[in-house]
């Protein structure tokens, strides 16, 4: 892909003289620069940095669920901080960090992947991001309230947030309700920015896979966080004003609520594992210096996927006693999903067959990405079956599988993307012998943490539960070391992250990683603050 | 985007308004979710008067955004492509809507479709209902729910009817996105007393509406002990209509404001996305209303 524009931008870096003539306007510095900012470079770091203080601090709760489950019996915490403990882990990691994670990143590169001069609705685009430290100072607060927080799991069901739940409960629906507000603008802009703002020559088909997945994510966050929105607001009449959505007396159903929130869930899932499968496919042609295998065929496999996501719900539920009918419909359904997703994993594999590989840490994430996702996709597949699911279901062993596809999937794509894209950001390589301490360490640690949890899931640990029996203990301990090292392996990632953000390192080339291509490797780095102004023509 | 000259993109400086927006977004969380505790669990607390403070911050933010957003629009700024940003913003926003709605929607056909009836006992439930419910009867209006059926056995509510007040409001709505359409072409074709007329007139409908359906709760709560609380009926009723509501009042105040530009000479006939904006709204919030006439109401 190549670029011509009328400006000099990508004359004048050759002597290291990185300004655009075009634009003279001068960085603004200080608070306000963060707290006013418009500019989609500005709010990718600050979403990135939100995920990342957000994934340090889900992941404190972690710790505290690991220590408890060190050893049967009670030990630190009791049940009820046990309960609130997995809950807002769970809200936190999904909705703190994943998310927001995946934002930012779209912030920092879809405009620059595409030739936009940034996001399309650049005012609307800092409001998304200012409203989610104030929705999470909200939920967090609420822990301290009297009562405490929300203690009935991420998904809140009815009707243990209804009938059985703390009065803060108002707290956590407001809350969610203002984290919708932000994710449903976030994502109209990257749709606007992506339809709109595409530079001549850059067809749909032309578009970077990380664009392309991203594209299909924002359309899924638009159609799903608002029926999310209602589900809490049923939840907030129910427990508070009377009304009976989800109580058999007054007509209603418990299990209405699982329909709505997985009608809401699934599709979020998708959500947060879409970008990663962009990330993946823009690094490993990189470093397997070929172009991606069946670009098409990945495009039309993650259109699949997310309109798949709409129709397999209800394999969450395959215990509630659904009629037979349906749990067929949502196993055959839920088990279609599995073939657009082996096509990406194909052509990943088969874009690096006989391409001259090397081994950076982007590469190592991504290539660690594709295998444990694997895993957990195939224990996901599992899952999938309906009687099978009837063992599984509220085990360890689903435990095991979402952590596999959202630690060892969406985390480790995003820790990819940091690796790859943070040269690009800050025109200095990273500290390449701190990033192999990171993965080596993240990645035996994580699997110490996880790949037990299938046993004693299978084995029929109950998931939710601050104690268990004794068979389980010594599989716990390791799950709880485990869960530390990887714990204190992302303490290696902060110091690492200081130190690029500091700009320590050696400069980079403009392309930064040979064999990259795409536009964001075709401006300086690192990248001016204002970027294709006048747009570039693709051809 | 294949003009010859290409016209820069307005990306606009800093601006206060985003984060005084959030700290409005905050508020009106905290204040909201207090306040709910507060009324509810008898409890004192500032939660009001939060609430309130987070509506009036809104008010401001939204005031100073849109002054900024018209002083620019009207100095010439916006490009034509900044234009299609706004209109497929506004497009993906009434999308975000009717996703709120569908879930409303969604818990009505879920409770009337399978809920009741399997507490009646369809299906595999036959001893659900005989131990559980016992006498329940699966009918829609849900008038005697499960709780009255193993208690008094009488209803605790009584239908609305479709005829009456609600046949009235659906022929004012339908009636308002005419008017309002035949003021958008007369802005196109740069007659500006058709537009100032019935743009005035779609206001005065869109308030008929808003007083009307306050005298139909009024009369629910009155007459027919038909409650927030009555059951699955009642909940799936006010919630369904009450979000209609509330996006009827928040049309009529966007067709105001409107107005108020058109008096003032904003928005010409080739430029008009605020218009244009505001008209699209209104005629989703109608297209709900059909909806809900036709599943809440006749049928």
């Amino acid at each position: 892909m190549s670029t011509e524009t009328a400006t000099n931008t990508q004359d004048t870096h050759a002597d290291g003289q990185h300004h655009d003539e075009h634009h003279e306007h001068h960085i603004p510095t200080g608070l306000s620069r963060w707290l006013l900012t418009t500019n989609h470079k500005d709010i990718g770091t600050l979403y990135l940095w939100f995920a990342f203080i957000m994934f340090l601090v889900g992941g404190a709760m972690a710790m505290v669920i690991r220590a408890e489950l060190f050893q049967p019996g009670q030990q630190i915490v009791n049940p009820e901080f046990f309960n609130q403990m997995t809950t807002v882990h769970g809200l936190i990691m999904v909705f703190g960090a994943v998310m927001p994670a995946f934002t930012g990143l779209a912030n920092w590169l879809v405009p620059m992947m595409i030739g936009a001069p940034d996001m399309a609705l650049p005012r609307m685009n800092n409001w998304s991001f200012w409203i989610l430290p104030f929705a999470f100072l909200i939920l967090l607060s609420s822990l301290f309230m009297e009562g405490g927080g929300p203690g009935f799991g991420w998904t809140f069901y009815a009707p243990l947030s209804t009938q059985y739940s703390n009065d803060s409960t108002a707290l956590f629906v407001f809350s969610v309700h203002i984290m919708g507000i932000s994710s449903i603008m976030g994502a109209i802009n990257v749709v606007v920015t992506i339809l709109n703002m595409r530079a001549p020559g850059m067809t749909y088909m032309k578009m970077p896979l990380f664009v392309w997945t991203w594209l299909i994510t924002a359309f899924l966050l638009i159609a799903v966080m608002p029926v999310l929105a209602g589900a809490v607001t049923m939840v907030l009449t129910d427990k508070y004003f009377g009304t009976s959505f989800f109580d058999a007396a007054g007509g209603g159903d418990p299990v209405m609520f699982q329909h709505i929130f997985w009608f809401f869930g699934h599709p979020e899932v998708y959500i947060m594992i879409l970008p990663a499968f962009g990330i993946i496919s823009a690094i490993v042609p990189t470093f397997s210096r070929k172009k991606l295998f069946g670009y098409a065929s990945m495009v039309y496999a993650t259109a699949s996927i997310a309109l798949l996501s709409f129709i397999v719900w209800a394999h969450h539920m395959f215990t509630t006693g659904m009629p037979v009918a349906a749990e067929m419909f949502f196993m055959f359904a839920t088990m279609l999903i599995s073939v657009p997703t082996g096509v990406k994993v194909f052509n990943w594999v088969a874009t690096m067959w006989r391409g001259s590989l090397t081994f950076e840490v982007p590469m190592m994430f991504a290539i660690a990405f594709i295998v444990l996702f694997t895993i957990g996709g195939l224990s996901g597949l599992m899952l999938a079956i309906t009687p099978v699911d009837f063992q599984y279901h509220d085990t360890y062993f689903v435990v095991a599988h979402f952590h596999y596809v959202l630690v060892t999937g969406a985390v480790f794509s995003i820790m990819a993307a940091v690796y790859y894209w943070l040269p690009k950001w800050t025109g200095k390589m990273f500290d390449v012998t701190l990033a192999k301490w990171h993965f080596w360490c993240s990645l035996i640690s994580v699997n110490v943490l996880f790949f037990p949890m299938h046993f004693v899931g299978l084995a029929g640990m109950p998931r939710r539960i601050p104690d268990y029996a004794l068979q389980f203990a010594d599989f716990n301990k390791w799950i709880s070391i485990g869960g530390f090292a990887f714990g204190l392996s992302q303490l290696i990632f902060l110091v690492l992250i200081i130190k690029a953000c500091k700009k320590q390192g050696e400069p980079v080339s403009d392309q930064v990683w040979e064999g990259a291509e795409g536009l964001e490797w075709e401006i300086p780095s690192p990248a001016p603050y204002h970027t294709f102004e006048t747009p570039p023509v693709v051809k | 985007m294949a003009q010859e000259e290409y016209q820069k993109y307005y990306v606009p400086e800093q601006s206060v308004w985003p984060i005084v927006g959030a700290v409005a977004l905050f508020l009106i969380a905290v204040g909201a979710g207090n306040y709910v505790i507060e009324s509810t669990k008898d409890k004192d607390g500032y939660g009001f008067y939060i609430l309130l403070a987070g509506l009036a911050l809104l008010l401001v933010m939204i005031t100073g955004w849109f002054k900024n957003q018209i002083d620019e629009s009207m100095s010439g700024l916006y490009s034509a492509q900044l234009g299609r940003s706004y209109r497929q913003g506004m497009a993906w926003f009434i999308f975000s809507e009717v996703m709120f709605f569908a879930a409303f929607f969604g818990a009505l056909f879920y409770a009337r479709a399978i809920a009741i009836p399997w507490l009646g006992g369809a299906s595999n439930n036959a001893s659900t209902n005989e131990v559980l419910w016992n006498g329940f009867q699966a009918t829609w209006p849900l008038l005697v729910t499960p709780a009255d059926a193993i208690t008094t056995g009488e209803p605790s509510t009584q239908a609305m009817p479709w005829t009456g007040l609600p046949l009235i409001n659906t022929a004012l709505l339908l009636a308002s996105s005419v008017t309002l359409h035949f003021a958008h072409v007369g802005l196109e074709k740069d007659k500006r007393k058709q537009l100032i007329w019935l743009l005035a007139a779609t206001i005065v409908l869109g308030s008929i509406f808003i007083v009307l359906q306050g005298q139909e709760y009024i009369h629910a709560y009155r007459d027919l002990d038909l409650t927030l609380d009555s059951g699955v009926y009642g909940n799936t009723f006010f919630l369904l209509t009450g979000f209609h509501g509330l996006h009827v009042t928040l049309g009529t105040i966007i067709l105001i404001v409107l107005f108020f530009r058109v008096l003032k000479g904003h928005f010409s006939p080739k430029e008009h996305f605020a218009f244009q904006a505001g008209s699209w709204y209104w005629h989703f919030v109608d297209v709900v209303w059909v909806m809900l006439f036709f599943f809440v109401y006749i049928l």
